[in-house]
This record gives C-alpha cells, structure tokens and sequence, in this order.
C-alpha cells in the first residue's frame, strides 16, 4: 500500500515532465485505435460489394502498418520511459538510503509504469473513440457513400486489439526499468545530481571542414537523387538515401560548431541581448544530441515525404479519373488465339480450347449479344482493332532515344511490335469520347501517350521526325507531340503509347486484337448501374458459353475504375496520415523531452541571468529561440531533403500522372504546423514555468 | 561624501502570525560612497536576508533601502530589473558563471545584457581582466580554470558595469586560503583604485579584515561596529575576533 501510495504521489509530482509524455501517449493509443477501428466504420456505411472488398483489401494493409506504428510507439515509449527515470536517480538513491530495498523500488517504478499505462490507455480509447466519429465523416466522404443515419462507431475489436498491443508494450518498458535498477549503486544514485554536465566541445576548424564535407556529401546525394531516379530499386535511389543519411549526420555533428564560428565573426549578433548565452546552450544540446537530430529530421523528411505523397496521389488520382473514363466499358479481346501461346520469357504456356478459338474470331459485340447482352444496352458504342506491324517496334518508334529510355525502362521489349491502330477506328473511337479527331497524310503517322515518363521520350522522338517503314512505305510523324488521350478507359494514364496510321497502311491479317468501348444507356447512375450489373450477372451465372466468351474478353468499366480509384486514394491516405501522424508525434515528443528536461537542469544558469540583472522579457525570448532553434533545426533540413526527396516521389508516382505537389505541400504544412506547433508551443509554456524563479 | 546605500528601518518577516520569524529587525545603516563594508553574523543572523533585499531579490517587509537615491523598496517589475542590472554587481559563494560561456563571454553578458555598444564590449572586458589579473584566462571555460580565478571571473563581471554598489556574499565561501587572499587584494584593489563601493557579507574574520568598517548582525539586529581607521590589518583582524568571541559560541563554531 504504501508503494502504490508512493507511485501516486510521484506521478503527481512528476506531472510537469509527464504531462508530454503523457500526452503522447494518449495519442499514440487514440491514433492506434482509430485506424484499426476501421471495420465498424465501413459496416456503418451504404457501400457496394466492390467497394467493401477495396476496404477490406485497406484493413489488412492498415493491419500490417500496425505493426510497424506499434514498433515505432514502442521505441518512443521505451525511450522517453528512460529519460524519465534517469531523471530521477536522486530520488531512488533517498529511497535506498532510508532503507528501501531494490524491490521495493523495483514495485514502485512497477506500479508507476501500470498506473500510466492504464490510465493513457483508458483517456487514449476515449479520445479515440470519440475522434473515430469524426473518420467516419471522412471514410463517407473518401469512398463517395452515404451515411445512412448517424450511429455512434465502437469497434470492440479494435479496442482489444490496441489493449493487447500497448499492454504489450507496457509490459517491455516494466521489464526493462527492472534491469535499470538492477544496475543502480547507491552512490551513483546520490550523486546523480551532482555530477556536471559534460561540455562536449569540438574544435571549430574542424566542425568548419566536417560542415563543409557535409554540405558536399548532401549536395551529392541530392544530385543522386534528382538525375535519373526513376524507381525506387534503382541504384542511385539507394545511394542518394545512404548518402542523405551519413550527410544528415556528419551535418548535426559539425552544425553547431560551424555556426558558432560563423555568428561569432559578426559581433553586431553575437554581442546582443542574450545570443551568446542562446547560442552557446543550443551548441552544447546539438553536440549532445547528435543522433537523436539526426534520427529526428530523417523521421520528419520521411514524414514530409509520405503526407504529401499520399496527398497528392490522392489529388492526381481523382482528377484524372474524369478524363481517363469517358466511356462506361472498353472490352478487349484477343483475335484469332494460337492453339498454344509461349510468353515471350519462354517460361509460360497456354493452351486455348477450340471453343476459345473459335469465340476469338467473332467480334466483341457479336460475342456479348451471343449471351444474352444486347446491343440496345448501349446508347453508343464503337468497336475497332488492333494491329501489330513488321517495322514498328520500339526500337524504331523511339530510335533517337533508345539510350535514356532503355535505362529508365529496364523491362521494357525494344523488339516487341507496338500497338497500331487506323486513322479511321481512332477518329470513330474519339468521336465517342467526345474528343477532337484528326486527319493523317498518306505518308504520316500519329501517336497517342499520356504516361509522362514515356511521353517526354515519345515527344522527343517525334519532335527529331524520327521516320517508320512499312512495307518499303517510309512515315513521317504528323505532330511533333504525342495525342494525349485514350484508347482504352483506366483508372490513371497509363497508355503508353498506341501508333495510329493510315488505314491503307494496314493489312487486315495483322490484326491482334479487338476492342469494345460503349455508352450505357441511362440518364442516371442508378441505370448505368443496372446495366453494369447485367454484365456482371451474366459473366459469373456459369453457364458454358459464357464461360468461353468472358474468358477471352477483358474489361474495364468506369464505374470500377472510379471504386478502385477511390479505394486506392483512400488506402494511401490512410496510411500516410497513419504513418506520417505517428513519426510526427515520436519525432516531436523526443524533442519535447529533452527540451523540458534540459529546462529544469538548466534552472540555475537561468537563476544567474536573472540576478546579473536579465529581466523576463529577455529571458523569454532567449528561451524561446532556444527551443525554436533545436526543435526547427531537423525540420529545417528535413524540408530541404524533402524538396529533393518530393522530386523523387514524384517521378515515382508519375505513373498516376502529373502530380500536384502545390495543394499537397499546403495540406501537409498545415498538418506539421497543427502537430509540430502544437509540441513546440506546449514545450515552451512547459519551460517557462520550470525556469520562473519560485518566490 | 554621498551615501551610496541607505537602509532605514528594515524589517523582513517570515511565516504568518502565530508562528512569525523576524529575519531583520528594524536594521539601519550607511554605506558611503567608495567605502568596503563586512557584514558579519552566524548562520541564521539574518545578514543573507539583509543583502538578498538590499540586492532586490527579496522584498522587505517594511522600511526603506535607498540606492543611489532611489528607494528600491518602491521599484517593482521591469524597473527594478533595469535597476539591478545597472546600479548593483553581484559576486556570489558558488561563482555563478554559466558553465557553457568562456570567461570573455561570461564577463561579457552583462554589458550585453544592458545593450552596450558591441564595439565597447572587447576594451573594456580586456581593461577590467588586466585589473583582476585573468587576462591569459579570458578564452577559457569556467570548468578549465581554478576556484580563485572564478570568483575573480565572477567579480570582472560584477564591476565591468561601472555599478554603483557591488554585493558579495560569501565570495571567499568557497576558496581556499590562498586564492581567497589573492581574490581580497583584488577587492582592495578596486577599492582603493577604482572607488568601487563594495557590501561583503562574510562569516571569516579574516575575509572581514579587508573591509575599512563592519556590522556584527544577531539575531537580524545589529549588534556591534567596528572601523579600520588607521589601523593595520592583523590589528583589525584581532578586533575582529574579539568581538567574535563576545557574539558568542555560534560564530566561533563556524570559524
């Protein structure tokens, strides 16, 4: 009783110092619940059978980012738990002093880390819970679907899940605090609070040269980055990350040496106000410190760096959804199938059924009319064919720059023929999309692209007139850029490149395959829905024929891509506030800790300030810069490595079009500010009050 | 000559009124300008209270401290801030130098702290460190150099202000004999040379012995003075301790 008496009363003593770590937690527990309470949100919403299974799909993905959250929050707890005790040696060795036995302490520190744990669990469900109502607004909104009627939002499985983790967790940091005081000696203990601060200094020309080598080493790693990065396996990404991260280490290992030089030669600063004083804290905090700077700005660049991803993926993929979908289907069909079929690696085979190969020769809409699908169901609908042709592969399409784009698409076929199709099926085909035909020469040809990455080299080649030969008939470009629009519907600009010539060009035996893109009839989505669910109904009833014919066919509608979209949209952005929320309060709380603690270890330098006559003002201010030098320090590199690091993601992510970096910097920036503020702010108010003389 | 200091009637109580402690009990005294003057009394005699309210970190409870002419037992906030800052040097048992700071910057936060002309700061700090004998230290850090050359680090600081009165509590407190003698030829220096006043509250007779007037505190009254006049210093020295021994066992035990 008495020890349990004793927990209490340290803990509310302890308040100033836990009340951060507290907070953290509370966080870390509300934002673990919210994000595995997804079940109960989705089963509180009107969603179709797709959408469900996208979310499902989210759930399982948001499940294994878990484990990765919970690995993170762990090492927060476990880090900041020990700060915190450190903190308070003097206090144990009293203990042992009067008497108090190892295991005693050992259950004091026991019952401590169990009161914590309990109640941040218990504030942390609650915040959570009530927070989860809010997701909910936006889980309705991601996935487009109503909210039947408002109903409050409990996932009990969540909940166990998140008590079973942090419990876990828990239960690690008790284990671990035994071990440290296992270690204590009494007179370590007593003399804890005694012992100086050690003053690591570092010559300054040499903080001057490694600063110098750290700018270089950065600067080359950026350099890595920004030429010919284009996928995340790709050498020089791996280089430029290593690079970045022995750069943002040697970098905080010179900082504060080299800046110390540097505002020194300006006297006019130096010799202000507090400055010296300021700066001279911050040196020594940054010398001791390294690793946790560092560690800290590269978890605030990956936090930059997955918020504005995952913001403007999300972005780009809803603003290309209209303009990749303006039909309701595009079906594709192979034409005249092979009895076998070998993949071009020689390591596959396929054999098609008679039936099969027979179905292949009919045109689409013939087939789906076979089994039952009119044509009435389409208020337009247009079919064309595709062709493949002797004489234009890649390696003539794209000969001036066979070079760059051989590296950048290591897997890309040179020799594989590319897809063609007439002059007269594109424009009958963009008539139906609502989009503006062309005309070609006898002599010319066109081609349609709109993935980025590919099109700059396409525009390039076209621009240099690079010319084709068909048959001894030589074809010059008609424009100097790639048609961007599209063949087939899709979810993102992906065609990467269809080669459009003139219909006399084109024998009808080198036809490959066709393809079916259609109107539904219906005003409303409600109709187009219905017409939709025919082709779903009939491809899955079984019966043979239909088996045969959905089995050569292919098809995209809109209304799927526009639910995958969203389910791919909403998954990114979950994991990214998932992720980027939980570095974002580690990297913050850390700072937090060590600020606050520094303050009250600081007490009597700030005691000496006051009585050599600083008034509060001025020691405010001092503060303040301190604190806001070493919590913007790491985010001030963090946001130069993003700049750099953004560019990357973005060629990455150009596969799901132009990326609107903008809109996303803005939202992440207000999210980092809200959080990151929010941390600042509450350790500066902390500090002030550790340091205000107790009168 | 002008009165540097003036206390009139200081009282300073502590606790509420049914259990109530009085630290000082209606002290007056003078300090003249130019004049070094010891306070001397036990532990618990009231005298660390007395130059806690004297130097504006405590307040009285009632009575008149008068500096220069100003009563600082009126200033309040910013005032009294700006106040301390420029009219009172402090120098302190425990030193007080920041332990991040080289002596130079140590000694040159005080006038930064006044927003004095960056370009000044360089002479003067090197003028006071010639005085104080710490110029070959200036570079170094606090943790670098010995207990005597920190108070004196400490007492550069103090006086590089040009202050109308400087304080020193217990500033040979934690010297050895040596240094602490090194440390009173520096206070008799300024004194003497640059007409610093200086207020030294000290338990040692010895560290006394250097002061030209002292005030025996007991029980936060005063008990007894005595002035140096024209005597030397071992024979003020034995003064000192005679009326040590009449203050009674307490002083002795701390001696």
């Amino acid at each position: 009783m008495m020890s349990f008496k004793l927990a209490f009363k340290n803990m509310k003593k302890n308040m100033k110092d836990y009340v951060i770590y507290f907070i953290t937690l509370v966080l870390g527990v509300a934002i673990f619940y919210i994000f595995n309470s997804m079940d109960e949100q989705q089963a509180a919403l009107d969603l179709s059978t797709s959408k469900q299974q996208i979310i499902e799909l989210m759930i399982q993905v948001l499940g294994m980012v878990s484990v990765f959250v919970t690995l993170v929050l762990g090492f927060l707890i476990v880090y900041a738990n020990n700060f915190l005790i450190k903190r308070r040696k003097k206090e144990f060795g009293l203990y042992m002093l009067l008497g108090m036995g190892r295991r005693n302490i050992s259950v004091i520190l026991l019952l401590e880390t169990l009161l914590i744990g309990i109640f941040s669990l218990a504030v942390g469900l609650i915040v959570g819970i009530f927070a989860s109502q809010l997701m909910s607004i936006l889980v309705a909104k991601l996935f487009e679907a109503d909210m039947e009627e408002y109903r409050f939002i409990f996932s009990q499985s969540a909940m166990i899940k998140t008590i079973i983790y942090f419990a876990g967790i828990y239960l690690i940091v008790m284990i671990l605090n035994l071990f440290t005081v296992a270690k204590y000696k009494l007179i370590d203990l007593l003399n804890a609070g005694k012992k100086n601060e050690k003053v690591i200094l570092r010559n300054p020309v040499i903080s001057v040269i490694i600063f110098i080598i750290s700018i270089a080493v950065l600067g080359y790693a950026y350099y890595f980055a920004i030429t010919g990065v284009t996928s995340p396996i790709a050498d020089k990404f791996m280089t430029a990350i290593g690079l970045g991260v022995v750069g943002t280490f040697i970098f905080f290992y010179s900082l504060s040496g080299f800046a110390l030089k540097l505002v020194q030669a300006s006297k006019k600063i130096y010799l202000k106000d507090l400055n010296m004083f300021v700066l001279r804290q911050t040196n020594s905090k940054i010398n001791t410190t390294v690793f946790s700077m560092s560690i800290i700005c590269l978890l605030l660049f990956f936090t930059i760096c997955i918020f504005s991803s995952a913001i403007s993926l999300n972005n780009s993929l809803n603003a290309q959804l209209k303009e990749m979908n303006p039909a309701d289907i595009t079906i594709t069909k192979p034409y005249n199938l092979p009895e076998t079929y070998t993949s071009s690696n020689g390591r596959d085979t396929f054999n098609y059924t008679d039936e099969q190969r027979a179905d292949s020769l009919v045109p689409i809409m013939e087939s789906l009319e076979k089994v039952g699908f009119d044509k009435s169901n389409f208020s337009d609908y247009v079919e064309i064919s595709e062709y493949l042709v002797n004489g234009v592969t890649a390696k003539e399409t794209l000969g001036p720059v066979l070079e760059g784009i051989s590296r950048d698409f290591p897997a890309l076929e040179l020799d594989y023929p590319e897809n063609v199709i007439k002059l007269s099926d594109y424009n009958k085909l963009q008539k139906l999309y609502g989009r503006p035909e062309i005309s070609l020469k006898d002599d010319e040809y066109a081609v349609v692209c709109n993935y980025d990455a590919m099109k700059s080299y396409r525009d390039t080649s076209l621009s240099m007139g690079t010319k084709l030969t068909i048959e001894g008939k030589e074809y010059k470009p008609a424009f100097s850029e790639c048609i961007n629009t599209v063949i087939s519907i899709s979810t993102q600009a992906m065609e990467t490149g269809t080669i459009i010539l003139p219909d006399k060009a084109i024998k009808e035996e080198w036809k490959y395959n066709m393809l079916l893109s259609g109107i539904y009839k219906g005003q409303t989505d409600e109709e187009k829905q219905a017409i939709e669910n025919k082709i779903v109904d009939i491809s899955s009833n079984g019966e043979a024929v239909n088996n045969v014919v959905f089995e050569n066919m292919s098809a995209f509608t809109k209304i799927t891509n526009y639910e995958s979209s969203v389910g791919i949209s909403a998954t990114v952005t979950f994991i990214g506030l998932y992720l980027g929320i939980t570095f974002l309060i580690s990297s913050a709380a850390i700072l937090a800790l060590k600020e606050l603690s520094d303050s009250s270890d600081n007490k009597e330098r700030y005691k000496v300030l006051r009585r050599i006559g600083a008034d509060e003002k001025m020691i405010n201010k001092a503060l303040f810069k301190q604190i806001a030098i070493f919590f913007m320090l790491p985010l001030f590199l963090a946001i130069i490595h993003s700049i750099f690091g953004m560019k990357v993601a973005s060629i990455i992510l150009s596969v799901f079009g132009k990326q609107d970096i903008f809109s996303s910097i803005i939202m992440t920036a207000v999210l980092m500010v809200a959080i990151y503020g929010g941390y600042f702010l509450a350790t500066y108010y902390g500090s002030k009050n550790i340091i205000k003389e107790e009168n | 000559m002008k009165n540097v200091l003036e206390v009139r009637n200081v009282e300073k109580y502590y606790g509420n009124k049914s259990n109530l402690t009085k630290a000082i009990d209606n002290i007056s005294f003078k300090v003249q300008e130019g004049e070094f003057v010891g306070i001397m009394g036990a532990s618990g005699s009231g005298k660390t209270t007395l130059l806690n309210c004297i130097s504006t970190i405590d307040r009285v409870t009632s009575g008149n401290i008068i500096i220069n002419g100003t009563d600082i037992t009126k200033l309040k906030g910013n005032k009294l801030n700006k106040f301390r800052r420029e009219e009172l040097g402090f120098i302190f048992q425990d030193f007080n130098l920041l332990d991040t700071l080289t002596a130079y910057e140590n000694i040159a936060l005080a006038l930064t702290i006044q927003r004095v002309n960056p370009k000044e700061i360089k002479e003067r700090i090197e003028t006071v460190a010639e005085k104080l004998g710490i110029k070959e230290i200036l570079k170094k850090y606090p943790y670098q150099v010995s207990g005597g050359q920190k108070q004196r680090i400490a007492s550069a600081r103090a006086i590089i202000t040009n202050p109308k009165l400087v304080l020193a509590d217990e500033p040979t407190g934690a010297l050895d004999s040596k240094s602490a003698r090194q440390l009173l030829d520096s206070f008799e220096n300024l004194n003497k040379n640059l007409n610093t006043t200086i207020l030294m509250v000290t338990h040692d007779a010895f560290t006394a012995s250097y002061a030209d007037r002292i005030l025996f505190i007991k029980d936060g009254k005063i008990f007894n003075e005595l002035v140096k006049g024209s005597q030397s210093r071992k024979e003020f020295f034995e003064k000192i301790i005679e009326v040590v021994t009449l203050l009674g066992g307490e002083l002795n035990d701390v001696i």
